[in-house]
């Protein structure tokens, strides 16, 4: 039952990303009914905590920590085609935000620094790398999430003495309505984003950088401006997750493997959608809680299958998969008639 | 006061002086050619004015104002446009995004999102390619895409064009039809710079030309005067119909 909670609200997030995605286009039919549905949806996410088990909006938490991850990676990476493997850092920074000011300063300021200290590490780095070309800017964020991990765990070990850190716990549903909101901001803060001429411009430096900046964009600083955007809300999600989970240190925080998923979710769902991302994120996730508990020794190798699998027969991914089962069945129609 | 001016022009690549200490300039509503052999540093000269280089050492004046050390985009404000040699198209944008673009970032006076669609929309027509307008960029033929290149250049309303090789590989019909371009360009009046092999576009369309070798300017005249001069016809128009042989 609780299940079917979750996937009803998984919809419920792949629907807001593909309206997004269906807002930008030129097409405006039956946009009442899309942006009617779209109520709809928000009232099933924002009540889940009043109809569902607590299960159901831990699990929905995790999905959404993923999507903000995931939606704001491809949204910098996607179209500049700049992989970054920096979400770690981001992500991790807010963890320690939350993690030394969080007795502190209330909740919802707590959240917002973590994302302010994201930006502003983001515009440094930004700055420091965004000239950096392909295989160079890679290493360069993969080096930084390493970087910080063992500056931070020096600092721990020398000046406090433990490796980790206690975070203030916040109420499951407290969590689950922070992350939703974050999620939700992030959606808007994208659309404005890509309709407006940043996003053309941060195309057109994914597509050919040179003639970019000789028809007067000011390539870097479009790249490190949306980069920094990225990163508040990678931080904002990393302050609220951590108090989910009380305890942290340095390699819990600044995890890896948060950077590696963005780029595998959105590769799975399929970039060149805005939607994509989302259903990748939203997908995988959920396959991922559940493999784990259900499955915990072939949860990785499962994993690694399915990715190979998408790889190589799916180059635009799901959402690539869902335009391919359209046109077969819009030419079978045209077909009958 | 030229509208462009260089003095000294220089910039080394290891030991090799891809351009040394050139002085030229032009004039508003000129059409200037630039050529020479292959490797003579024209390119490179377009890179230097356009900011993708910069001079060391010499010095770049636009309308008597030193433009070094300012970044590409800037120069591409301040009215210096220009093409590429190999199109450097946003391939999977469609045509009219391309020029878009142009509009939207390359003018000084930024212009709404309705008058950069009506300027992108004039100007694909301008180059008479209306008809691709939604078709990739990508999936235009070479002269075409040329042309988008000249296009999305005019976009950013510049006072000087540097156009670089955008008749190389055109058939006799599509040649004839850049060099009425070229015409149309100037009587917008905009100058223009072009960096050409095909002498009889030079010859027929140029008001002056600039003659590279080495990179060291080695002629600078009317096409008459640079058809006449014998350093010119010894190490370019001479190796050139050496060739022809």
């Amino acid at each position: 039952m609780s299940d079917l909670m979750v996937i009803i609200n998984m919809l419920a997030l792949v629907y807001l990303g593909w309206f997004v995605e269906r807002s930008l286009q030129k097409n405006k039919s039956k946009m009442w009914l899309f942006s009617g549905l779209v109520v709809v949806m928000l009232v099933i996410l924002f009540t889940l905590p009043n109809y569902g088990p607590t299960y159901s909006y831990i699990m929905v938490t995790t999905i959404l920590m993923y999507l903000v991850l995931t939606v704001s990676w491809a949204l910098f990476s996607g179209p500049t085609g700049y992989i970054s493997l920096a979400p770690a850092a981001f992500f991790g920074v807010g963890i320690y935000t939350s993690a030394v000011l969080g007795k502190d300063i209330p909740l919802l300021a707590v959240v917002l620094l973590g994302g302010i200290l994201s930006f502003v590490l983001a515009m440094i780095v930004g700055a420091l790398t965004l000239r950096l070309k392909g295989t160079y800017f890679i290493m360069f964020t993969f080096g930084l999430v390493l970087l910080i991990t063992n500056l931070l765990l020096w600092y721990e070990i020398k000046f406090t003495g433990t490796r980790g850190r206690f975070v203030v716990a916040a109420g499951n549903d407290t969590i689950y309505y922070v992350m939703l909101g974050i999620f939700i901001l992030l959606l808007i803060t994208a659309f404005i984003i890509k309709r407006s001429k940043f996003g053309l411009a941060l195309q057109s430096i994914g597509q050919n950088e040179e003639a970019a900046a000789h028809m007067g964009i000011n390539v870097t600083g479009v790249k490190v401006i949306v980069f920094a955007i990225t990163a508040f809300f990678m931080g904002m999600a990393g302050a609220i997750m951590t108090m989910k989970w009380t305890y942290i240190d340095p390699y819990s925080a600044f995890d890896l493997f948060r950077s590696f998923l963005p780029v595998l979710m959105a590769i799975f769902g399929g970039m060149r959608y805005f939607y994509g991302p989302v259903l990748g994120s939203v997908i995988f996730a959920y396959l991922e809680e559940k493999l784990l508990t259900e499955f915990p020794y072939v949860y990785k190798l499962a994993f690694g299958i399915v990715l190979i699998a998408v790889i190589l027969y799916l180059p635009d991914g799901l959402a690539g998969l869902v335009d391919k089962i359209r046109a077969r069945i819009a030419r079978k129609k045209n077909a009958l008639t | 006061m030229h509208l462009l001016e260089g003095k000294g022009v220089s910039i080394h690549f290891g030991g090799l002086a891809a351009v040394s200490d050139v002085d030229f300039y032009v004039d508003e509503g000129e059409i200037v050619g630039l050529i020479g052999p292959n490797g003579a540093g024209k390119t490179t000269l377009f890179n230097l004015i356009s900011a993708a280089l910069e001079p060391k050492p010499g010095e770049i004046l636009l309308k008597g104002k030193r433009i070094n050390g300012l970044k590409p985009y800037q120069i591409c404000r301040l009215g210096i446009a220009r093409t590429f040699q190999t199109v450097k198209i946003f391939g999977s944008l469609p045509a009219i995004e391309n020029v878009r673009i142009g509009s939207l970032f390359g003018p000084l006076n930024r212009l709404s999102t309705m008058e950069a669609t009506k300027e992108a929309i004039e100007l694909l027509e301008f180059v008479g390619l209306s008809d691709v307008a939604s078709a990739p960029a990508k999936d235009l033929t070479l002269s075409s895409q040329k042309r988008l290149e000249v296009a999305r250049a005019l976009a950013t309303r510049p006072a000087l064009l540097l156009l670089d090789e955008i008749m190389a590989g055109l058939n006799q019909t599509e040649l004839l039809e850049a060099m009425e371009l070229v015409k149309k360009i100037q009587k917008r009046g905009v100058t223009v710079v072009m960096i050409e092999h095909v002498m009889k576009a030079i010859m027929g369309i140029c008001d002056r030309i600039i003659v590279l070798h080495h990179g060291k300017k080695i002629g600078d005249g009317t096409p008459q005067e640079v058809a006449n001069s014998k350093t010119v016809i010894e190490v370019y128009l001479g190796e050139a119909s050496d060739a022809g042989d």
